[in-house]
């Protein structure tokens, strides 16, 4: 009956797209009449949830799943939406859920829709709206199965609070976590991920050379932002691929994504558009970016992001 | 070893994207249509375990005629057989299921997708497949190794990356990183004569319902002008008042 929810969390603690994905599902457990249900593996504290809209948590507490499987987890997803009864399965679209709701899907026999930037335009039948052709169009897509699973876009809807009371329910899935063997993991865990950041900072080919990114460095160290770079840039290796954002590299759907000597070329433009505000620092008025977005500077880049460093120091320490 | 690689054909990343027939169908009019960029990387990864391994390499593809040219670019490239489900591609559920047929028909040992299509950016289509034939499946591949029955993979994730192994069959969702930009082939006068001779099986589709259907498409609302501001004092004013960004 419940709208089923998976909350992603990393080290015992829920990730802020477990709160926005509890939101959504509130906003639909509210369209259909139902009250939102989270899965939580390994996860934090349960009233957590509840601030966002979840009635009830069911908690897997098991240290075969201490390391991500996307065959495990599918499978303790599907289990829990069998056990609850649910009709809508929300996941997000973190790596690790988009790498498991697909089979989530096989296992419920669901429709999947991933990418969903909005409530449903009816629930019955459900119709959603999702990001198609890498940003530059939306889909309204129906589903035809019983139970449906949707992968919510990251940032589309907004972590909204609903307070309710969450009762946790202690869930003891069967697991099997399959073939695919975790042999070891790579991660800087100081430093903020494209993927969860809120500010990205990016720098193109106006750089110059690799050199010149102790600016960007700085930018974005101030800000708290993750860094990311145009495609030449990673090509050329002066920055690591992972950075690399647009229709073949990563996507981002920041809140505030600033530009610094990027042309704005459509295949740059449609990995970015799933961002909120878009800043251009650029010297040439006519570079296209400056069409794509929301406020810019024409300048140099090398006189423009030191002071903007500095005075944001200045700001931050104002408003601190 | 027997390798399929899927083949998703997708327009040029620089199509301008429009539809028709009351904003129920994509236009394909003027629209230069090429190998999925990621499914280009995954091809060329298999023609490395063709040459090195002697592994045999087929490309699949689900669609209509007008696929055939992307398909004979990929026996160009160097696969040795293509083959086409006859029907036009709807949702990425009924995909999985025409692939799956092929897999399971073709004894492969190894399936390499992509992590996502550029058009309907589903990222769904390889890992139904892997699901419906029972086979292991690894998502977001930027490094593969096969030796004997044993894969080593490296997948990308938010904020780094993981070594991974698999035992065949496997079916991998692939994009940059399983080789470089620099390794991509061009396919030259020799390989396109090639892939002219190259057996083309054009088979006919299982029957399958969709799951989900698209009903109209919508273009993103055009955006107010920038607003260009000539010191970075105004910039934090504004990020700050206008769009509480930071
Ligand atoms: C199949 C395909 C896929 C692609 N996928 C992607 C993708 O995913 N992501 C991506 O980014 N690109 C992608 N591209 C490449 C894309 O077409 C562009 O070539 C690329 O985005 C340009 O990068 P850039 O803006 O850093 O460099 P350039 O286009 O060289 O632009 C540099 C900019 O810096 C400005 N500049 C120069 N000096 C200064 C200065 N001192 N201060 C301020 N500004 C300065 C210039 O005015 C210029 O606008 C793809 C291309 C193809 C063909
Ligand atoms: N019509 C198709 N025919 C063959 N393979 C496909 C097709 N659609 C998708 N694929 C494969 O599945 C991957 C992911 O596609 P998608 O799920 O549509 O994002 C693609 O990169 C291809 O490898």
């Amino acid at each position: 009956m419940s709208v089923l929810v998976y909350t992603e969390s990393e080290g015992g603690k829920f990730k802020k797209i477990a709160h926005e994905v509890v939101a959504y599902g509130h906003g639909i457990a509210e369209m259909m009449g139902t009250t939102v249900t989270a899965i939580a593996i390994n996860g934090g504290d349960a009233s957590e949830l509840g601030t966002y809209g979840a009635s009830k948590v069911l908690e897997v507490k098991n240290g075969d799943l201490e390391k991500f499987s996307a065959e495990g987890y599918a499978d303790v997803v599907a289990q829990a939406a069998k056990a609850e009864g649910s009709s809508v399965v929300i996941l997000t679209s973190s790596a690790n859920s988009k790498f498991m709701a697909p089979l989530v899907a096989i296992n419920l026999e669901a429709g999947y829709v991933p990418n969903v930037t909005q409530l449903p335009e009816s629930t019955s039948p459900l119709k959603v709206k999702h990001n198609v052709f890498t940003n530059k169009a939306f889909s309204v897509t129906e589903f035809m199965t019983e139970v449906k699973v949707i992968g919510l876009g990251k940032n589309t809807y907004g972590v909204k609070e609903n307070p309710t009371s969450a009762t946790a329910e202690s869930f003891s899935p069967s697991v099997d976590t399959g073939g695919v063997k975790i042999l070891s993991v790579d991660k800087a865990t100081d430093k903020v991920t494209i993927a969860d950041a809120e500010i990205v900072v990016s720098g193109g080919r106006g750089l110059k050379g690799p050199e010149n990114w102790g600016m960007i460095e700085d930018l974005a160290e101030t800000l708290g932002a993750a860094i990311a770079c145009s495609k030449p840039v990673s090509d050329m290796g002066w920055r690591p691929h992972s950075e690399h954002v647009g229709q073949t590299g990563k996507p981002v759907a920041a809140n505030l994504y600033i530009a610094i000597g990027i042309s704005g070329a459509i295949q740059h433009l449609a990995g970015i558009n799933g961002s909120k505000v878009k800043v251009v620092i650029n010297n040439d008025p006519e570079a296209p970016f400056f069409k794509a977005a929301d406020y810019g500077i024409v300048g140099d880049a090398f006189e423009v992001v030191p002071q903007f460093t500095q005075k944001l120091k200045e700001f931050k320490a104002q408003n601190a | 070893m027997k390798i399929l690689v899927c083949i998703s054909h997708v327009p040029d990343t620089t199509s301008k994207i429009n539809f028709t027939d009351g904003d129920t169908k994509f236009d394909t009019n003027g629209v230069q249509f090429v190998i999925n960029p990621n499914d280009e990387f995954g091809l060329t990864r298999a023609m490395w375990f063709k040459e090195k391994q002697g592994a045999s390499v087929h490309v699949a593809t689900v669609g209509g005629p007008e696929t055939e040219p992307t398909l004979r670019k990929a026996l160009a490239i160097g696969a040795d057989e293509a083959i086409r489900v006859n029907t036009p591609a709807t949702d990425g559920y009924s995909v999985a299921k025409q692939l799956a047929g092929v897999v399971k028909d073709g004894g492969y040992d190894l399936v390499i997708g992509g992590r996502e299509s550029i058009d309907y950016n589903g990222g769904m289509v390889p890992g139904m497949m892997a699901k419906l034939i029972g086979a292991n499946f690894i998502n977001t591949c930027i490094g593969l190794e096969i030796e004997g029955n044993q894969a080593t993979v490296v997948r990308e994730i938010d904020g780094g990356k993981e070594n991974l192994e698999a035992s065949l069959p496997l079916v991998i969702g692939g994009q940059k990183g399983l080789v470089q930009e620099s390794d991509l082939r061009i396919p030259n006068m020799r390989g396109i004569m090639q892939a002219r001779s190259k057996p083309l099986h054009v088979i006919e589709p299982v029957d399958v319902a969709a799951e989900t259907q698209a009903i109209r498409f919508e273009k993103p609302a055009p955006r107010g002008t920038v607003k260009l501001v000539d010191n970075v004092d105004d910039l934090i004013n504004l990020l700050h008042n206008e769009a509480k960004v930071i």
